[in-house]
């Protein structure tokens, strides 16, 4: 036991001697928590668009000034013609552009309908999509106001409530994700560093030929990482409550437990790396390349895994960040007690013991 | 000269001898292209509606058939109360429910006005900005339907004569027919027409690609060199500062033209996406990319000893690169300051140009400010690292 004292602190030392190494690892989560909780959003805003209006009439007017009042709109400049729309797309300057024919006007006046032309940039299907409904929801808007006269019948006024996140804030969905995607890369990496370090340097052969249990070794390289982790949780845990208004609503205590299963399987995924790899080039580029955008494709924070393929969302049940995304949105954000994650846990605890016990019976006593 | 070429064949031959890094290199962010663009589809087709339905007239049956053959949403299951369908909410089972209140119809009918009540699961934004738009537009057309169908019934007595249709600024003559004035707008997708999600995200996932292998290859390799003292031997040498940098990054330059070659292939073999732009321009924008991001490395390398501190760096900005240039998120939906922090960002820049020459068929002159942009960043990374390397420790 005391031997393992020693060499628990031996890893304390080493870890904490290199400070350009820990200032990333605290820097790292402090920099994404605040760039991605007051930058990312999924609301789509501000979207340039041109206008070519070749009526030019009360009417037009009136409709791109209602276009114009928009928060979701920005009216770049108004086009003289519908030639240099083309110009005007390749160049990226404008997402959509609105065309009111010439007739525009005479025809709303005298035969009561009128068409205008909408076109999308539609290289970003998504923001395409979105803006289009902005836009029709304006005309629709517009057209209920000429009708008011009119007394339109049967008008159904649906009363929708954003849960959860009224204002459609990027952060609610994101801490969670970048909470799971930091502490997932920021373990894996540095464990899987630790063993393949000592072996390209050799002292490797010289903790395996003193009487130290080769699963001390291991244990005194994860020791550090987790504490680490632990701290940079708290961290996160802090900033996005200060910054971002978004405290912890559930158990604290619930949350903090599932956060330490979670990093415990990825220090499981690191070490199994680290005893794989020959050199700490590739153990490194095996977590980052091979882990970055898997993690953050399949943990479903940026895309809803239910529209992925079937074989892609069996594989995202691989993902050990997938389930702690769950657990941390469940009982940060919506304040849900144990009942509602316990199932997720589980499969935590199982991961972490399976990728522990294999790596354990990998690790090789002999160099060669 | 003569030594520049030696250089390149001892750091080729340092490369290819080992096949772990190749693989890594190569290898396994092909396979990632060929299986993520999968995973990243965006477009909102499952959404689950918990629906409860308190009016049980054809009316409210017409609404949630209208809604359910829209292919958008997939009806979870009917609640028997609104407080438990906020409950299939709340535990992950539905993103959205609606509550039909009762008198629905008969309201419609007698009142010619009546709510409807939609909550949102609102945690991930953009299913619910999406869904919450897609559901709007169907109970529009919904509205419009049920609203001719009353019309065009022969017991509906005619609708109010409009007294003045237009607006007061409008001018006064009234139009003959009953109807109110409409405007319709007709929309068109230009570029993609069928919307199809992987057009726009195959080329990202590429930049993605080459931009780990490039920044953190080359601050791991010279790093690697530091770290096994095999750097103290050639800076011994005669060898000039320049190329010792050159020879470091030429090998790298080659490996990223051949990476983004392999993923052009696998996104026209798999995805069928096609350069609606001229290759020429691509490969002029990639080379300037592969500059300033070996820059990058380069800058990272002199700032580190060991390559886990080099490691940590460049995970570091590559992280947040991956974030914030507009991969997953649109940059133009950021607020101002953080739309400056990503102009400095090499990635934003190019994968703006990827997009825009991929899927639009830009040109030079299209593309030429975030090009600009991209040249004085890795002017500005190659000089300051120049500068920053030491031969004498």
């Amino acid at each position: 036991m005391r031997q393992l004292i020693t060499f628990i602190r031996k890893e304390f030392l080493h870890v904490f001697r290199d400070r350009k190494t820990l200032l990333m690892l605290f820097g790292l989560p402090i920099a994404q928590i605040v760039l991605f909780g007051f930058a990312l959003s999924n609301e789509i805003k501000n979207s340039r668009i041109a206008v070519v209006d070749y009526s030019k009439d009360a009417s037009t007017t009136r409709l791109i000034s209602k276009i114009a009042a928009s928060d979701y709109f920005d009216i770049q400049r108004s086009l003289a013609g519908a030639e240099q729309l083309q110009a005007a797309f390749k160049k990226g300057d404008i997402k959509m552009a609105v065309i009111f024919p010439a007739n525009f006007g005479d025809d709303l006046m005298h035969t009561g309908k009128a068409t205008m032309q909408v076109i999308a940039d539609a290289s970003d299907p998504n923001q395409a999509t979105t803006i289009t409904n902005y836009l029709s929801q304006i005309v629709t808007d517009y057209n209920t106001e000429l009708a008011k006269d009119a007394g339109q019948p049967m008008q159904i006024n649906p009363e929708t409530q954003m849960l959860y996140n009224p204002e459609l804030r990027g952060a609610p969905n994101f801490v969670p994700g970048v909470m799971a995607l930091v502490l997932m890369l920021v373990c894996t990496m540095m464990t899987s560093v630790a063993i393949v370090k000592e072996k390209e340097l050799g002292t490797m052969e010289i903790l395996l030929v003193s009487p130290f249990k080769p699963v001390y070794i291991i244990i005194s390289k994860l020791a550090p990482n987790l504490l680490i982790s632990v701290l940079n949780l708290f961290i996160i845990l802090l900033l996005s409550w200060l910054f971002l208004d978004l405290p912890v609503k559930g158990s604290l205590l619930l949350l903090v437990t599932s956060s330490i299963l979670f990093i415990l399987t990825s220090l499981s995924i690191g070490l199994l790396l680290s005893i794989n790899a020959k050199t700490q080039q590739a153990a490194m580029m095996g977590s980052l390349m091979g882990m970055m955008l898997p993690t953050m494709l399949l943990t479903g924070f940026l895309f809803p895994i239910e529209n992925m393929p079937l074989a892609l969302q069996i594989l995202s049940n691989l993902v050990p960040s997938r389930w702690y995304f769950i657990i941390v949105k469940r009982v940060m954000l919506k304040g849900l007690g144990i009942t509602a994650v316990w199932r997720e846990m589980l499969i935590l605890t199982g991961m972490c013991l399976l990728l522990f016990t294999i790596s354990l019976r990998k690790f090789k006593i002999r160099l060669q | 000269m003569r030594t520049l070429i030696f250089l390149l064949e001892k750091e080729f031959r340092q490369i290819l001898r080992n096949p772990q890094i190749l693989r890594t290199l190569l290898i396994a962010p092909v396979i990632q292209l060929i299986l993520l663009p999968l995973a990243a589809d965006y477009s909102v087709k499952n959404i689950s509606l918990a629906v409860v339905d308190n009016d049980h007239s054809p009316f409210s049956q017409r609404l949630i058939n209208k809604i359910t053959a829209s292919g958008h949403f997939r009806l979870t299951g009917y609640a028997p109360s609104y407080p438990e369908a906020l409950k299939m909410v709340e535990e992950d089972k539905a993103d959205i429910a609606l509550q039909i209140p009762i008198h629905f119809e008969r309201d419609l009918v007698r009142e010619n006005n009546k709510q409807l009540y939609i909550a949102i699961n609102a945690i991930e934004g953009t299913k619910a900005n999406l869904g919450g738009a897609y559901l709007a537009t169907i109970i529009r057309d919904y509205n419009s339907d049920i609203r001719l169908r009353w019309q065009s019934a022969p017991t509906q007595p005619a609708p109010p004569q409009p007294a003045s249709p237009q607006p007061a600024s409008q001018t006064t003559s009234t139009p003959s027919q009953s109807e109110p004035p409409q405007i319709d707008a007709v929309s068109s997708n230009w570029y993609n027409p069928l919307l199809n999600f992987k057009l726009y995200m195959v080329p990202a996932i590429l930049v993605v690609l080459v931009t780990a292998m490039a920044a953190m290859q080359s601050a791991f390799n010279i790093v690697q060199e530091k770290e096994s003292g095999t750097i103290e031997q050639i800076n011994v040498t005669p060898i000039k500062k320049h190329i010792f940098i050159l020879g470091k990054m030429i090998p790298f330059l080659v490996l990223g033209i051949i990476l983004f070659t392999l993923g052009l292939l696998v996104g026209w073999i798999f995805y069928g996406v096609v350069p609606v732009g001229s290759l020429w321009v691509l490969y002029a924008s990639l080379i300037v990319y592969l500059f300033a991001m070996l820059g990058l490395g380069l800058l990272l390398a002199t700032y580190s000893a060991t390559q886990q501190q080099s490691m940590s760096l460049a995970f570091f900005f590559i992280n947040i690169f991956n974030m914030m240039s507009g991969v997953f998120t649109a940059v133009d939906s950021m607020p101002g300051w953080a739309q400056a922090i990503v102009s400095t960002f090499p990635p934003s820049h190019f994968i703006k140009i990827m997009r825009m020459v991929v899927l639009k068929g830009s040109g030079f002159n299209d593309i030429i400010w975030p090009l600009t942009a991209m040249a004085l960043i890795g002017l500005f990374l190659n000089t300051w690292a120049v500068l920053n390397y030491r031969k004498t420790s």
